[in-house]
């Protein structure tokens, strides 16, 4: 892989134990040890992270923006899926 | 990595100053192993009873009395069934195979929770589950939020919300029952009085009986005793099953001033231990059922695997043509 080519890497950290690792951003870099060193560098200077996740970008597989209409449809039509649709008597308390 | 210079004892203090500090455990953490299997069987055991407990209620989807009805109702046993493989998920963080907690639970190695020994033999049933069963996991999990295992914390926040509904969905039919003719109303007491005690059961042994609490506790694997949860069930059901008109089941229930909570009658400890260990209305059916869903489903994952490897050589042909 050429300088001017790096593959690119996507980073996820973990703020706080307990939490989720959350999206923070990419970069490139030759291999996943690099790609490891680099978010440090570049995405924890300010202590963002205890826990760092690097992955390929090419290894991402995601969904597409216009087929979320036929995508997510199947639970647009299911309000009973939510608590809220069950009227349940203030009397009988939290449910 | 600096985990290599240090002791087992020091490894264990550093574990437990976390546990004490209300830090979470992540999978990459130095942990006793005896932390790990317990949690690999509390979780895993937690996994087995979401899936399990897919029969006795899905086993009334066909008959559900109205499609409305049917629709509530397939749409709990699908949250089961993908609560189940939240938490096998997050039990196989901890370095364990899920074939190999399926292989445990179908040779009976692993239990799952014996309410679900316990057949549905009516409609009211399926209130009594979503509103007592349910209630009682819930009770339990929102307790287990709190949990010291980071992954098991975080399936539990999702499950949680997600089930907010089957409780809800519960009470409704009783309150539908309660509410009807002297037949319905029937069919709801008596669903109450058989589903009453073995929901309390679900919490598991007196805390003095409880073999691996004190560990649990110490570990916060567990934040709440056994007792302490079932008591605030217990409290909590009185004021629903009074404003549903049914007679409470527990005829030695008495409101304490003093400890401001309910005083309640022994539970049938005989029956908690002849269930689980395998004398239960359902429990061979229940297993044989798993089985042989799951040598059904064979013919899928192989035809998965097929079509993946014929994807493959497309590929390949299509590179070599290229």
């Amino acid at each position: 892989m050429s300088l001017e080519k790096l593959e690119l890497f996507e980073v996820f950290l973990r703020s706080k134990r307990g939490l989720d690792h959350k999206h923070a951003g990419s970069l490139h870099a030759e291999d996943k040890e690099q790609a490891l060193e680099y978010a440090r560098d570049v995405y924890t200077r300010r202590s963002e992270g205890v826990s760092i996740w690097v992955v390929k970008s090419n290894d991402i597989c995601a969904s597409q923006e216009d087929d979320s209409d036929s995508f997510f449809d199947p639970s647009d039509d299911k309000p009973y899926r939510h608590a809220t649709y069950y009227d349940i008597p203030k009397e009988v308390g939290a449910m | 990595m600096a985990e290599y210079n240090k002791s087992e004892a020091e490894l264990e203090a550093v574990f437990q100053q976390k546990i004490d500090s209300e830090q979470k455990i992540e999978p990459k953490d130095w942990m006793p192993e005896a932390y790990r299997k317990n949690l690999i069987r509390q979780m895993s055991q937690h996994a087995h009873s979401e899936i399990i407990g897919m029969q006795p209620e899905g086993n009334w989807i066909t008959r559900a009395p109205s499609l409305r009805r049917k629709t509530v109702l397939l749409s709990k046993v699908q949250d089961e069934g993908g609560h189940g493989l939240y938490l096998y998920s997050a039990t196989e963080t901890l370095g364990i195979e899920r074939s190999e907690l399926i292989a445990a639970l179908q040779s009976g190695q692993a239990k799952y929770a014996s309410i679900f020994n316990y057949p549905a033999q009516t409609w009211g049933d399926m209130g009594a589950i979503g509103w007592l069963v349910d209630g009682a996991a819930i009770v339990n999990q929102v307790s287990l939020q709190r949990t010291s295992y980071g992954p098991y914390s975080r399936g539990m926040i999702r499950i949680c919300k997600e089930e907010s509904f089957h409780q809800r969905q519960g009470y409704v039919i009783m309150m539908e029952l309660a509410k009807g003719s002297p037949a319905q109303k029937q069919m709801a007491q008596d669903s109450l009085n058989r589903f009453y005690w073995p929901s309390l059961m679900m919490f598991g042994p007196h805390d003095s009986e409880s073999a691996h609490s004190a560990k649990s506790m110490k570990w916060k694997i567990k934040r709440e005793t056994n007792d302490d949860l079932r008591q605030k069930f217990i409290d909590q059901t009185v004021p629903q099953i009074a404003y549903l008109g049914l007679e409470h089941p527990d005829k030695d229930l008495v409101w304490n001033e003093e400890k401001g909570q309910h005083d309640s009658g022994e539970i049938d400890w005989e029956e908690f231990y002849a269930v689980i260990n395998g004398n239960g209305h359902s429990n061979r059916q229940r297993i044989q059922h798993h089985v042989k869903a799951h040598e059904e489903g064979a013919w899928v994952r192989d035809a998965m695997s097929a079509y993946q490897q014929k994807k493959l050589q497309r590929k390949i042909n299509a590179e070599t043509a290229a």
